[in-house]
């Protein structure tokens, strides 16, 4: 039997992982899967939350939260595609205008 | 005492930490996106364990599956290299890992001491995709539309960023120089 709250600090390393990411890497598509990481920890917690209530409510917003995430995942990787097509970069301090 | 349950969780738990560290400390992309793989997995292994396998199994199909294929693509597509280290501020070093060292100790304190601790049973719940199923036909069923509206948008959008740039003088887009 494992408590909530061992799910919500695993929750919780894995976002602050994914936020670590997000700051410190400088390769656009890591920053993406850093994001990523994070979306990841957020639905753990959801899930958690959902078997501890006994609410399939939580499980249901699992499935939003990956519509989300795929979503952005797609328009994320088109711009980065257009984005190396005019810099021919990935590295994110070089990409300091909003121009394509 | 250690039961089954808790060791399976700290055994999927591991994983998923030392997939989310080995995405940090990885300098090339390719094996930031493998590790990111291996965090998917395990987590699909914690929604088993919190009686979700409906949502595990999606979160392989969908997350491990689509997704990631979609960033090895992309990483593939565009030859990523090693990353190029950049200089950092010193203070942000010296003053922030204390800071969030603190800062991280104070939330799982909180979070240990000050939480319901009742246990979450394998099986628990009524998981099964078809109760799922009724929940998001019938008391979702609006964000159900316009996350396929938003889906439809997504897929448009990407296809008009990642068409090939046309000036209307019909010569090739000009570069960019910074």
């Amino acid at each position: 039997m494992v408590p909530l709250s061992y799910y919500l600090v695993l929750s919780g390393i894995l976002f602050a992982c994914g936020v670590t990411g997000f700051l410190i890497k400088r390769n656009i598509i890591t920053i993406f899967m850093s994001i990523e990481l994070m979306l990841n920890g957020v639905n753990l917690s959801f899930v958690a939350f959902a078997a501890h209530w006994h609410a399939l409510a939580g499980q249901v917003f699992v499935f939003f939260v990956m519509v989300v995430a795929a979503a952005e995942a797609t328009v994320g990787l088109a711009i980065i595609i257009s984005v190396y097509r005019t810099r021919e970069t990935l590295n994110i301090d070089q990409v300091n205008l909003l121009k394509l | 005492m250690l039961s089954v349950h808790l060791i399976l969780f700290l055994a999927f738990g591991a994983i998923a930490v030392a997939g989310a560290v080995n995405l940090l400390v990885q300098r090339h992309p390719i094996n930031s996106a493998l590790s990111l793989i291996a965090v998917m997995a395990a987590l699909a292994g914690e929604y088993l364990l919190l009686g979700a396998e409906f949502v595990a199994a999606v979160q392989v199909i969908v997350y491990a599956g689509a997704i990631m294929v979609l960033f090895v693509f992309v990483i593939m597509l565009l030859n990523a290299g090693v990353e190029e280290q950049t200089k950092g501020s010193h203070v942000a070093v010296f003053l922030g890992i204390p800071s969030m060292l603190v800062g991280s100790l104070l939330v799982a304190w909180v979070v240990l001491k000050h939480s319901g601790t009742e246990a979450v049973a394998a099986g628990a719940l009524p998981g099964a995709p078809k109760v799922i199923g009724q929940l998001l036909f019938h008391e979702f069923l609006l964000p159900f539309e316009i996350t396929s509206i938003l889906i439809l948008i997504a897929i448009m959008g990407a296809v008009v960023l990642a068409s090939k740039p046309t000036v209307p003088g019909g010569g090739p887009a000009k570069k960019v120089n910074d």
